[in-house]
């Protein structure tokens, strides 16, 4: 536990010693303030992030998470330094669990730059926090699941950037192609594969704010089969 | 310290090590020595627990690498080849990183920090980024990180590669003194190196380890190794028949040089054939104008090694030529 929390920590660390996060965040804060400015804080309007959060806030993180985990086991696995991390007394879990844990503390602080937008729908209508509290949860469970397959991804190469074309690539199709694929899909077992596998759905029903434990299930067991494949993958190299 | 048993590894159809077993006493400065690609770095990979072996066992401080790997982890300073670190971050920063992932406490890590510092002349640029220290100062980053949790054997893989030459000369005067507290197994391609720096060494090439002992002892055996040369006036194909006719010639090479015939000869180490070569020259009537004796050099040896061994794989189990000394495949126990 003291490991994975030290291997979190130098992870979250590095993060604001790299420039990739500070553009990544700049980009997450632009395209969602655009959302927001031009989408959901107009006259009239419901006093909800729905508009922000249905659609364009997957369209979002599906860029810039994979950003976020592309290096975690790339960079290492380029620069060596893999080598002196793994023939240090931790875990290959312990190992996956901090790298997990840091990306995802990075994630919560681009959460946080959301803050600003309940308390302005705040001064001029009625929110309904507790929508919004589902809203988050939902957001959560999605950058958890998004970030386990950015950080299997980076397990697998080298290079990042075929890690983060990968993970984008996959996390794109399981996010909107799913279930507009399914209909076509003639044999009837892949085709409810695919509209169970559909990210967007499961989203979906925390936007509307059904707490559905399904739905709950499907991302945290989801999240935790790509940590497991990262782990299985990082001990490989064992066997 | 270290005990390896029948260790072999192997990258899919291609052996890089290749049955090899010895044994590290504590205390021991033991230096694995051998041409590049003779399966030093997969050896030391194995042995910290970074690659399984394909079979064989290694144990590592009493714990076996593979089944017991934490335990090995916990015990072993390790720098690898090259030496890699996170270049954003500071230099005591990764120290306190690594004294962590190790489960040292904070005033432990202080300590640390403090005495690998001084050893390890880091004090100037202790709170510099690792990624605008010069190769030399990593790797001196790199062999503090290895001896910050005082660990009972430190394996350090090619050391010196890639620095110059006072730094290089640093960095053998500060194993020598690491070797007062700690057991080390050290990797090296440089002969001179392992003769200052350690008191045993194991000379390995192609997977396999060839010789071993101390550096006195290996320096003879190259010396007594080594081949003749002669240079004859005559014909070649006969001088080359008649010089291999001569008893204990193992290996003859010929050459022309300006209008004489350049003949090298190498013997087993008891029959000296100088003079059988002089007798010959004289009872045919060649002239003669140089004999001499030339010292082995480790280059020749790994070169004759390697060669020897892919004679050996064409004809298995025939009498093997060239080398002859102690051949150690079994303990290399003292």
């Amino acid at each position: 536990m003291q490991k994975t929390l030290t291997m979190m920590q130098r992870e979250l660390g590095a993060y604001f010693l790299s420039p990739i996060a500070y553009v990544v965040t700049a980009v997450f804060v632009f395209t969602s303030g655009l959302v927001f400015g031009l989408g959901v804080f107009q006259p009239g309007g419901e006093a909800s992030l729905r508009e922000l959060f249905d659609v364009w806030m997957l369209l979002i993180l599906v860029f810039v998470l994979p950003m976020l985990t592309m290096r975690l086991f790339s960079e290492e696995l380029r620069s060596g330094t893999i080598e002196t991390l793994m023939t240090a007394p931790i875990t290959e879990t312990q190992v996956v669990l901090g790298k997990f844990l840091g990306a995802f503390a990075f994630f919560l602080v681009l959460l946080g730059t959301l803050i600003l937008y309940p308390i302005l729908l705040a001064s001029y209508g009625p929110v309904d926090f507790r929508l919004l509290l589902c809203n988050l949860l939902g957001l959560l469970l999605l950058g958890g699941l998004y970030l386990s397959v950015g950080l299997f991804f980076s397990v697998c190469t080298r290079h990042q950037i075929i890690a983060v074309l990968v993970s984008f690539v996959l996390l794109a199709l399981l996010t909107f192609a799913a279930q507009g694929l399914a209909p076509y899909v003639a044999w009837a077992w892949p085709r409810v594969l695919l509209q169970q596998l559909s990210i967007r759905a499961h989203f979906h029903e925390f936007v509307r704010g059904m707490l559905d434990l399904n739905h709950v299930v499907f991302f945290l067991s989801t999240t935790a089969a790509f940590l497991f494949f990262t782990v299985k993958m990082l001990e490989k190299r064992r066997w | 310290m270290i005990d390896v048993q029948h260790l072999s590894k192997r990258y899919g159809s291609f052996q890089a090590v290749d049955d090899i077993s010895f044994e590290v006493e504590r205390g021991d400065v033991v230096g694995f020595l051998g041409p590049n690609g003779a399966g030093k770095t997969t050896t030391i990979r194995i042995l910290t627990c970074y690659h399984p072996a394909s079979s064989g066992s290694a144990t590592v401080a009493g714990f076996d690498v593979f089944s017991q790997s934490l335990e090995v982890r916990r015990r072993i300073g390790y720098l690898p080849e090259a030496a890699p670190l996170y270049t954003e971050m500071r230099v005591r920063e990764y120290l306190r990183f690594r004294g962590k992932l190790r489960g040292m406490t904070h005033p432990d890590i202080v300590k640390a920090i403090g005495r690998v510092t001084d050893l390890c002349w880091l004090s100037e640029f202790i709170d510099r980024p690792i990624g605008q220290l010069s190769k030399g100062m990593r790797q001196r980053v790199g062999l503090a990180d290895a001896i910050m949790h005082d660990p009972e054997v430190l394996i350090l893989d090619e050391p010196t590669i890639g620095l110059d030459p006072t730094q290089i000369r640093e960095t053998r005067n500060l194993i020598k003194d690491l070797g007062a507290r700690h057991t080390i197994l050290l990797s090296s391609h440089i002969l001179p190196e392992v003769e200052q720096v350690c008191s045993r060494t194991i000379i390995i090439a192609n997977g396999k380890i060839v010789a071993g002992g101390s550096p006195a002892e290996l320096r003879e055996k190259l010396s007594s190794k080594g081949r003749i040369v002669a240079e004859v006036r005559g014909p070649r194909p006969e001088i080359e028949t008649g010089v291999r006719s001569i008893s204990g010639v193992q290996k003859v090479d010929i050459s022309n040089v300006d209008g004489w015939v350049r003949v090298s000869v190498e013997s087993s180490p008891e029959r000296d054939v100088r003079e059988d070569i002089f007798r010959l020259t004289s009872s045919n009537g060649w002239s003669l104008r140089e004999i001499h004796r030339e010292g082995g050099t480790l280059e020749d040896f790994f070169i004759q090694v390697i060669s020897e061994q892919a004679g050996d794989r064409a004809a298995r189990e025939k009498t093997p030529v060239g080398w002859d000394g102690p051949r150690v495949t079994g303990n290399l126990k003292r």
